[in-house]
């Protein structure tokens, strides 16, 4: 308990740091906001107005002081393109990516696990090699290379889907989530590759344990000791890939949306960013950062679970 | 086991070369001028005079492939340098010296590590404006934390070891003993990792380049081909195709020199 107590205190504090830099970061770029909302010809007294009212009159620290807990009230400050609070801006695009990321990380899951476990079971076999070379060249295809063949492919040829459209949640969840699948697949497809690599070589080096000479020893067959020994051992590497996976996932789903034309977080960010729109950009970078350092911190405390023997205190 | 190691990199350096040849000769000549547009002989299928057809200018593929390819590569082999040159330096000293400013830089590196790279170059690239050269720093410098955790590793685990004792007993001095005697001998490591690094910057440049904030026109780059070929997808597949396959092949062959070197060591985490 007094680890995860001091790992908690080490992630509140990793995150007050990210937010400071991500604040910090936008506010020493030159030029004045206020110029690209009122225009070039505003009058001393207008920019002076509104200046005071985005609150850039103030210190720096002041500033971030007011953001940071305006953050805690749902605050989130004022998009400069937008002239809407950032809050709105975002909402309805969160759960697109939520969504998208969380089908992706399934379909990660779903692919590798049963794959992986399979090809270590197999190890040599003629479909253990043809699936060894094929995990290989999946893992070399980027992600949003994938996307760009499924739009062909199940977009223009088969017209499973309309490449472009989009169907939000509310009007028709089974819609939206055939509209979801197909580039959760593209994110999917080269992580779920990495994984089975990743599950394979582990479950393969810990068959040459002890523990496994002594399972066959009493008379146990491959497919038991592998169910009852080893892939409870083999399975911790593959947490801490999933971890940083589902941080890649995230990230990989941001250039999908582009592929897609998915209204997600991802081409909000994009659009913020080529808009010189720096108050989204900083909120959707410290969001994201935050789901980061959580999603590490779920990883750390959850090996103390499946293997007692681990202490990464030191 | 061994044998199979072997047939990767071997495989590995073929493909590898076999890239690296067609960009060598894309640098010296290519078979048409990528940028010569030519209305009469627009979208062309795949030919014998236009290996790979031709875009949405009568451009020629192959030629427009073989010059974006060396860019990407320039690009990938460039963020390598700077972050395995960096890496090697800060991962050096610290993991020899060690001290209150190992421990602050490689708990500043554990967190940097975490985060999606792509994510960290568009923060860095939306703080500086986007372009080849600001690609390559941002990419470069971002590849310094993970490039220094596996050099101070490798040496803290090495400057234990007895040769380095013998080294210092026959009077060498600290620099020599940390470049000449410990350094080396993490670039077995060192050296699978670059190329993982490689295939990380292709990737991170090509994604940017497609998403329009990584290399700009008229720099030639694999991404941007990719983003102006998904547009004309449907009346020219082979565009976008011969893109992305270029993108596939570099990173596969370089992936199997990464494995074929044992790349297979994993990340030690805490």
């Amino acid at each position: 308990m007094r680890y995860v107590l001091k790992k908690l205190a080490l992630l509140l504090l990793t995150l007050l740091i990210i937010s400071l830099l991500a604040f910090l970061a936008f506010q020493v770029i030159p030029g004045d906001p206020t110029t690209k909302m009122l225009g070039s010809e505003a009058t001393p007294e207008r920019v002076a107005a509104l200046r005071a009212e985005l609150g850039l009159d103030q210190p720096v620290l002041a500033r971030y002081w007011h953001w940071l807990t305006g953050c805690f009230k749902g605050e989130l400050g004022l998009s400069y393109s937008y002239f809407q609070p950032v809050e709105t801006v975002l909402s309805g695009k969160i759960q697109v990516t939520a969504w998208l990321s969380g089908l992706a990380f399934l379909l990660v899951i779903v692919l590798a696990l049963p794959v992986g476990v399979l090809l270590a079971r197999f190890e040599g076999g003629p479909v253990d090699k043809a699936m060894t070379v094929l995990n290989q060249i999946v893992m070399s295809v980027p992600a949003f290379f994938i996307g760009i063949l499924f739009t062909y492919l199940f977009g223009l040829v088969l017209r499973w889907f309309v490449p472009g459209g989009y169907v939000s949640w509310r009007a028709d969840m089974g819609a939206f989530l055939r509209y979801m699948i197909f580039p959760a697949l593209a994110v999917a497809l080269p992580k779920a590759a990495m994984c089975v690599k990743l599950l394979r070589s582990s479950i393969l080096q810990e068959l040459d344990q002890d523990y496994v000479r002594t399972g066959y020893s009493r008379g146990r067959s491959r497919g038991s000791v592998l169910r009852h020994h080893v892939l409870r051992n083999a399975v911790i590497p593959t947490i801490t890939f999933l971890a940083v996976t589902l941080a890649d996932i995230v990230a990989g789903s941001i250039i999908i949306e582009q592929v897609f034309s998915l209204p997600g977080i991802g081409r909000l960010l994009l659009l913020s960013i080529s808009n010189r729109d720096f108050p989204v950009v900083q909120v959707i970078v410290v969001l994201i950062a935050s789901l980061v350092v959580i999603i590490n911190f779920l990883a750390d405390i959850s090996y103390q679970y499946i293997d007692p023997r681990i202490r990464l205190d030191r | 086991m061994k044998k199979r190691r072997n047939y990767n990199l071997i495989l590995g350096l073929a493909l590898t070369c076999a890239m690296v040849g067609l960009i060598v000769m894309g640098w010296l000549w290519t078979p048409f001028d990528p940028n010569a547009m030519d209305p009469a002989s627009r979208l062309q299928s795949p030919s014998l005079t236009h290996l790979l057809g031709t875009d949405n200018f009568g451009r020629d593929i192959f030629s427009r492939v073989l010059q974006g390819a060396g860019a990407t590569f320039l690009i990938g082999v460039a963020v390598v340098l700077i972050g395995g040159v960096c890496g090697v330096l800060i991962g050096g000293f610290c993991g020899y010296y060690g001290g209150w400013l190992d421990d602050l830089l490689m708990r500043s590196a554990d967190i940097i590590t975490a985060f999606p790279s792509i994510l960290l170059a568009l923060v860095i690239i939306s703080l500086i404006g986007a372009g080849k050269y600001r690609i390559i720093i941002a990419l470069g410098v971002l590849f310094i934390p993970s490039f220094s955790r596996l050099v101070r590793g490798e040496v803290a685990r090495c400057k234990s070891q007895e040769y380095v004792a013998n080294a210092r007993l026959m009077g060498a001095k600290d620099l020599r003993v940390l470049f000449v005697h410990i350094l080396p001998n993490t670039f077995p490591v060192l050296l699978s990792s670059l190329a993982i690094g490689f295939n990380n910057a292709v990737l991170a440049e090509a994604s940017m380049s497609y998403l329009g904030i990584g290399v700009q026109p008229p720099d030639p780059s694999l991404g941007r081909m990719l983003s102006e070929a998904q547009t004309y997808f449907f009346s020219a597949p082979w565009y976008a195709l011969s893109a992305g396959c270029a993108i596939v092949l570099l990173i596969l062959g370089v992936g199997l020199i990464a494995d074929g070197l044992g790349g297979r060591r994993r990340r030690d985490r805490a």
